[in-house]
């Protein structure tokens, strides 16, 4: 069994990190992300780690700063929200490419204007095509969790990694948790041995190439593949954490999916106040379900089209805007990915929800199901971009 | 949920209402249950009105939103009566414990017409007078146990004595003073 | 080595490309042959040369080998026909000339 505590989510991940051990932390603060960076600092300055701790005057020089490290054949981490993600981004794109297993902790939050500290997934999101692997998480636990299980699939298919929660909702709540013990989480992540890194000097090697057309698409095509690879990998891990903690993790995880009617497509901590939903809609007799998505990146379009294939409306719900006058980023790669199978019996809509912090109640996800509820019996969509909970 | 007991504190910014629902909540965890403890969060201003939640139950909630229809209102700060509406959802099955020096029938005409309990404990004087300085949470933090019986009044006692020595090891004279106010927050609270 | 950089060439499928493009070598200017970039090439005059060595550092190659404080002739393997060590000569020992393949 493992140890009980109570944490919160930026506290479960700072603690990941003390017994992971890992070799270089480059950081600059930003809310609400600070408190990883502040917590995993005092770790390093009481010689509870060895990290070499690195504060640094920008994110794109933290992020610099772990490409960096990363190549050198160490273990390198950050934490960030928000426009600190968007002013890494360049970097982001080089580490991906670099095929630098970098574990990056995101706890998410709204980008400005207006200025807005607290959460949405439009930082995620608007880096969703830097090639990074992305988890996301409901609860601390998950955010935990995921952390623990991060390395592991970053570094079998070489690429970087973020672990997502949501800001304040459970980066700053305090909830139970149920920690690993050091000594099974040291033997579970392993040590870190590249096969190639710039501090061998028996094997040189230089990072950061020019590829001209004749390379570049080869190297993207590759990049591309290390991403369908890491779908086996995640689960491959997932199974093994289950096997020694009994809390299981896959690409995407169903709720109430086995004779639903009406789905949501969720992602984070909404999935919880979901389920609550669904929780009392079912003692009503309504078949209502959702499908949560742990990864986002790598996308299991197969898993969740095989999840929606029997369901009369489902509801994507965006916590980001693609301002394409058209619907969020979830809406539409859940909408390609029953295209692609050929599944068109499902009537589905868009919900753009819980911008800057707006607060998503058990009430608010009754309302989308009591929209489905008329979708699936009229089968009209009708406006199918749709805002939860504004004032109209 | 069947059991699950929410409450939602009021306080002005710097006055540890955030720091008490943290406190709440751990001591409910050392009983066992399942908690949650969080603040809204916003632009940080000393002074400015702020809200706290706490969620206490058998089994784990997965609810992540506000709390709108609490069990129980806990107010640190009695001026903010005037200005938020901090009845708003309440139980009337609940309580409302209010920081104030007023008794519970001379406070009630200014709560908009509740009419489940309304109690008053003066943690304000408490504080000053066992502390020496103005620090109500810890009072409050105490009512708010005995009223709602989330968590066994013994238990907490003893919880909050630990967490006390843990806390002030280098300034004992300071935990008989945080214990004394606690236990007279207990004794002389006000239920109307 | 799984690698080498010699085999990145224009027709390496995306499978047996470097991960990310990295290189697993040193040194591996050295395969590059820059020399067939070159139109007009340096003649070296033994005769007039004084082995001053004012042409081998202002080479920006690796085309003018120094062996024992002597230099010898010019390695055309590198040699891009610049022309930098025909201009830096004090005594006209190299002419430029065009370069015949």
């Amino acid at each position: 069994m493992g140890i009980r505590e109570r944490l919160s989510g930026n506290e479960a991940i700072a603690f990941a990190m003390k017994q992971i051990n890992p070799d270089v932390m480059g950081a600059f603060p930003i809310t609400p992300s600070t408190e990883i960076p502040q917590y995993f600092s005092t770790y390093v300055d009481n010689g509870q780690v060895d990290t070499e701790f690195i504060p640094v005057e920008s994110e794109h020089s933290a992020m610099s700063t772990c490409i960096g490290a990363q190549a050198a054949g160490c273990r390198a981490i950050s934490a960030t929200s928000s426009c600190g993600l968007s002013y890494m981004t360049e970097m982001l794109y080089v580490a991906a490419s670099d095929r630098l297993p970098i574990t990056l902790a995101v706890s998410c939050r709204a980008l400005s204007g207006p200025i807005n500290i607290n959460n949405d997934h439009s930082d995620a999101m608007s880096v969703r095509d830097a090639g990074w692997l992305m988890l996301f998480a409901e609860t601390n636990q998950e955010a935990y969790d995921n952390y623990l299980q991060a390395m592991r699939i970053g570094e079998a298919v070489s690429l970087p990694i973020m672990i997502c929660q949501d800001g304040f909702i459970t980066s700053h709540a305090i909830e139970n948790i149920e920690l690993v013990e050091d000594e099974k989480v040291k033997a579970f992540v392993g040590e870190y041995k590249p096969e190639h890194a710039l501090l061998g000097k028996e094997n040189p090697m230089a990072v950061g190439a020019y590829a001209t057309p004749v390379y570049y698409m080869e190297a993207k095509r590759a990049q591309a593949q290390a991403m369908m690879d890491a779908k086996d990998v995640i689960k491959k891990v997932g199974a093994e954490f289950a096997a020694m903690t009994g809390r299981s993790y896959d690409l995407i995880e169903k709720y109430e999916m086995d004779d639903a009617e009406e789905a949501l497509i969720i992602i984070g901590s909404s999935a919880g106040t979901a389920k609550e939903a669904i929780r009392e809609l079912r003692a009503q007799g309504k078949k209502v379900g959702l499908i949560k998505i742990r990864s986002f990146r790598p996308f299991p379009a197969d898993e969740i089209a095989e999840a929606l294939k029997n369901v009369k409306a489902f509801a994507a719900m965006d916590k980001d805007d693609s301002f394409n006058a058209h619907c969020g980023p979830i809406y539409a790669e859940v909408c390609a990915a029953l295209y692609a199978k050929g599944i068109f019996a499902p009537k589905g809509i868009d919900y753009i929800y819980g911008l800057g912090g707006r607060d998503v109640r058990v009430e608010s996800i009754q309302h989308v199901y009591a929209e489905l509820e008329k979708i699936a019996a009229s089968g009209e969509t009708g406006e199918t971009y749709r805002y939860l909970d504004v004032r109209e | 949920m069947k059991d699950i007991v929410e409450i939602r504190w009021h306080g002005r910014g710097g006055q540890g209402a955030k720091t008490a629902s943290l406190l709440l909540a751990d001591a409910a965890f050392n009983t066992g249950k399942y908690v949650q403890g969080f603040p809204e969060y916003g632009p940080e201003r000393m002074g400015a009105p702020i809200t706290a939640y706490n969620r206490i139950s058998s089994e784990r909630s997965t609810v992540h939103s506000n709390i709108y229809f609490p069990d129980y209102v806990v107010v640190v700060d009695e001026t903010l009566i005037a200005s938020v509406d901090v009845t708003a959802g309440l139980k009337e099955t609940g309580a409302i414990v209010v920081n104030s020096s007023k008794t519970p029938a001379e406070l009630r005409p200014y709560l908009k017409g509740y009419t489940g309990k309304v109690c008053t404990i003066d943690a304000g004087k408490i504080s000053e007078e066992e502390l020496g300085k103005n620090f109500p949470n810890t009072p409050m933090l105490a009512a708010i146990v005995k009223v709602s019986g989330v968590v066994d009044v013994t238990d907490f006692i003893k919880d909050m004595e630990a967490s006390f020595k843990h806390k002030f090891a280098s300034k004992p004279q300071v935990i008989e003073g945080n214990m004394n106010a606690l236990k007279r927050s207990m004794e002389e609270v006000q239920v109307g | 080595m799984k690698w080498k950089a010699s085999d990145m060439t224009p027709s390496v499928t995306w499978k047996d490309l470097t991960p990310g493009c990295n290189i697993f070598e040193g040194g591996t200017s050295e395969t590059v042959e820059t020399g067939d970039w070159r139109t007009m090439k340096p003649v070296l005059d033994m005769e007039k040369c004084k082995q001053c060595l004012l042409c081998a550092p202002v080479c920006p190659d690796m085309s003018i080998p120094v062996v024992d404080g002597k230099r010898g002739d010019f390695n055309y393997f590198f040699c891009k026909g610049c022309g930098i060590c025909a201009n830096v000569c004090p005594f006209g020992a190299i002419e430029m000339v065009k370069d015949e393949k």
